[in-house]
């Protein structure tokens, strides 16, 4: 679809952004050692930490991806909230306290905290990049789609812009300006979901049986890249035609046309009741090289609607697949697991007092978390029945949900989404530009770095990161954001999280173990994501039926397979190597 | 604007190894708990999805009140571990 820029929306992004920097400046002038650069010296509250790591995690998957995923199939994008939240639980009963007594700087400071191994923390250092690298991803292509309709500029345009302001950001003040900047996001994104809820409740639900809105739509895209829409060129001057926003309810309970303004439970209640038009796609590409997308109305019970099964990604458990079942159990474990295994969250332990300050800022990060994912079903659901859904970008589906509200409400949605994308990026910035000086220049290669280097080589790294980061957004456009997200769960959950536990609750721990286990985890679930029938379909560009055939492991998500390997490796090299290694808690006791 | 200048590291606190020990105890016990509710959701997905579409109450199905229930119980227990935790010994 083509879409408008209009001067508002223009003006409040530039006010947004232009925001931003000047904290960041700000805070620059305050920020001169290690301490301060990595870590905001260890004196953030613990109130603002809370909001902080809502800032931090709730990404463009969280916010762009769910909703689109909600908006387009349903109940599926919801398991996505329910298991992203369940990761806390982790991170606050299991990670949070230890972590904080461990640590420093980094995630590898607390697993090396007993062994001073230089293995440990290479091992972990990497892991820190890889996972990082992965969750950068689909924060940069969430941008991309978000500057299309904000600003008119193309997707790479947006990368770049994002890639260059978290820069600017992250090398002027490290970890004191992301976390202002991620507190003013994740206030602001929970007050204006919950504002746009309200919304959605009080315009309730109204039936459209237009025979336009029901009619399918086709487009075609030449081998040239030009394209036709239901046979005319695209465009919107004269004798040229654009896709059709779509999105809403055939049937609502009763018989009625439209309910008036709505309480939550009975907005879910009469949607599970109503009949929604959903859309299914077909694409086909001819000898010539053109590619035909064609989108048919599927009219839809609202109650087949609100149950798990809909989406692409989960469909095959509703039709008794054993390898579809094992693909959603893998999710759910990796998005269970992952949470307290992304280093960009675990530093920000580092950025309290203490372990108490650790304990209530999880608690508080819990609250705004929740809260915000509870809002994403009445969200999704919301984009679903708006009448404003983007066939072609369901990472559109929230913006375009708040114009069906007006302009006003679109361009500050639009800015509060892109303001997401520069804190989780700014964040992801800091652990791995943190990895990289801590963990492989100062620990692994030896280099003696005083106070003020380290900040200068962190502020270097910073600007790498970021232009790997603008690449991958470009070279990746096209993917949803929350299903990219799930492969940085399973990355991080596999090489991180059996490491971390292990060393907290089982005192034969080695450090051969915990190395082996990381590089066993992060190999064997990248390498599993590579040959899966997913990456197969969306990046190396194979049809369905294609990928199917050609891929080498029987379902797409790893964290099944390689978190228990993970486990398994620790245990066994650490019962291979324990003759190697006195018992760190043992020893712990001895000095 | 005093307490934003963010150089210097804080002090290392003070551990108590018994309020560390009791605290890592409460926050496994939890976890459990929290562990089997989320087990279960995930295992009806999965192998009885049919079961989601059950309407127990006020005319919502099964998924979408065991997924809020999942949000809202994580909210609670996190309130809860935070009251045990600051009980004194």
């Amino acid at each position: 679809m083509i879409h408008n820029p209009s001067f508002l929306s223009v003006m409040i992004f530039g006010g947004f952004v232009a925001f931003t920097l000047a904290l960041s400046f700000y805070f620059a002038a305050k920020t001169k050692s290690a301490a301060g650069y990595f870590a905001a010296g260890g004196q953030i509250h613990w109130f603002v930490n809370g909001v902080a790591f809502a800032g931090d995690y709730l990404s463009a998957a969280s916010f762009l991806g769910i909703c689109g995923t909600i908006a387009f199939y349903g109940y599926d994008g919801f398991l996505y909230s329910v298991g992203f939240l369940a990761g806390w639980v982790v991170a606050l009963f299991v990670v949070a306290e230890p972590l904080k007594r461990l640590g420093k700087y980094t995630f590898a400071d607390a697993l090396n905290s007993q062994f001073q191994s230089r293995g440990i923390t290479l091992a972990a250092g990497i892991s820190t990049l890889v996972v990082s690298v992965f969750y950068l991803i689909p924060q940069m292509v969430g941008a991309g789609s978000l500057i299309k309709p904000l600003l008119g500029f193309p997707h790479e345009v947006g990368v770049v812009l994002v890639g260059v302001v978290v820069v600017l950001i992250v090398a002027t003040a490290g970890m004191v300006s992301t976390t202002y900047v991620q507190f003013i996001k994740g206030s602001l994104l929970v007050l204006f979901s919950g504002i746009l809820t309200v919304m959605i409740l009080n315009r309730g639900l109204t039936v459209d049986t237009t025979e336009l809105a029901n009619s399918p739509q086709t487009m075609v895209i030449k081998k040239d890249g030009t394209k036709f829409i239901n046979g005319i060129p695209q465009g919107q001057k004269e004798g040229q035609a654009d896709l059709r926003s779509v999105g809403h309810l055939s049937k609502l309970p009763g018989g009625k046309t439209e309910t008036g303004p709505l309480g939550p439970v009975a907005y879910l209640a009469a949607l599970q009741n109503s009949e929604v038009v959903l859309w299914s796609k077909k694409e086909t590409t001819s000898a010539e090289g053109d590619k035909t997308m064609t989108w048919t109305p599927q009219p839809t019970s609202g109650a087949q609607v609100l149950k798990p099964g809909n989406s692409p990604i989960f469909k095959g458990l509703q039709k008794d697949q054993l390898f579809a079942r094992l693909d959603f159990l893998s999710l759910m474990l990796a998005l269970f697991c992952g949470t307290a295994s992304l280093p960009h969250i675990l530093i920000r332990y580092y950025t309290v007092k203490d372990q108490t300050a650790a304990r209530l800022s999880t608690v508080v990060g819990i609250a705004t978390i929740g809260v915000f994912y509870v809002l994403t079903l009445f969200l999704g659901l919301g984009a679903m029945t708006s009448g404003r859904l983007d066939l072609t970008d369901s990472n559109m589906a929230a913006p375009l949900l708040a114009k069906s509200f007006g302009e006003t409400l679109f361009a500050i949605i639009s800015a509060i989404a892109f303001t997401t994308v520069l804190g989780t990026v700014s964040g992801l910035i800091v652990a791995a530009s943190g990895a990289v000086v801590h963990d492989l220049l100062t620990s692994v290669l030896r280099w003696d770095l005083n106070d003020h280097e380290k900040v200068r080589i962190g502020k270097i790294a910073s600007v790498v990161v970021g232009i790997f980061a603008i690449l991958l957004g470009i070279l990746f456009k096209d993917m949803n954001a929350g299903f990219l997200v799930g492969w940085a769960f399973s990355v991080a959950a596999s090489a991180n999280l059996p490491s971390l536990v292990m060393l907290l609750f089982w005192k034969r721990t080695t450090k051969q173990g915990i190395t082996a286990a990381i590089f066993v985890g992060l190999i064997s679930s990248m390498v599993w994501i590579l040959l899966s029938a997913d990456t197969f379909q969306k990046v190396y560009g194979y049809t369905a039926d294609q990928a199917a055939t050609l891929a080498k492991v029987p379902f797409s998500q790893p964290g099944l397979v390689t978190i228990p390997l993970g486990f398994l490796t620790l245990v066994l090299v650490s019962l291979i190597t324990t003759g190697t290694r006195t018992n760190p808690a043992s020893e712990q006791d001895t000095h | 604007m005093a307490g934003l200048d963010h150089g210097a590291n804080f002090p290392k606190e003070v551990e108590d190894p018994v309020l560390s020990a009791r605290n890592a105890r409460y926050g496994m016990i939890l976890f459990l708990i929290y562990l089997a509710i989320y087990g279960g959701f995930v295992g009806l997905n999965a192998f009885r999805p049919d079961l989601m579409e059950l309407t127990p109450a006020w005319g919502l199905n099964l998924a979408v009140i065991y997924g809020f229930a999942l949000i809202v119980i994580a909210m609670a227990l996190a309130l809860v571990y935070c009251w045990l935790c600051r009980a004194r010994r």
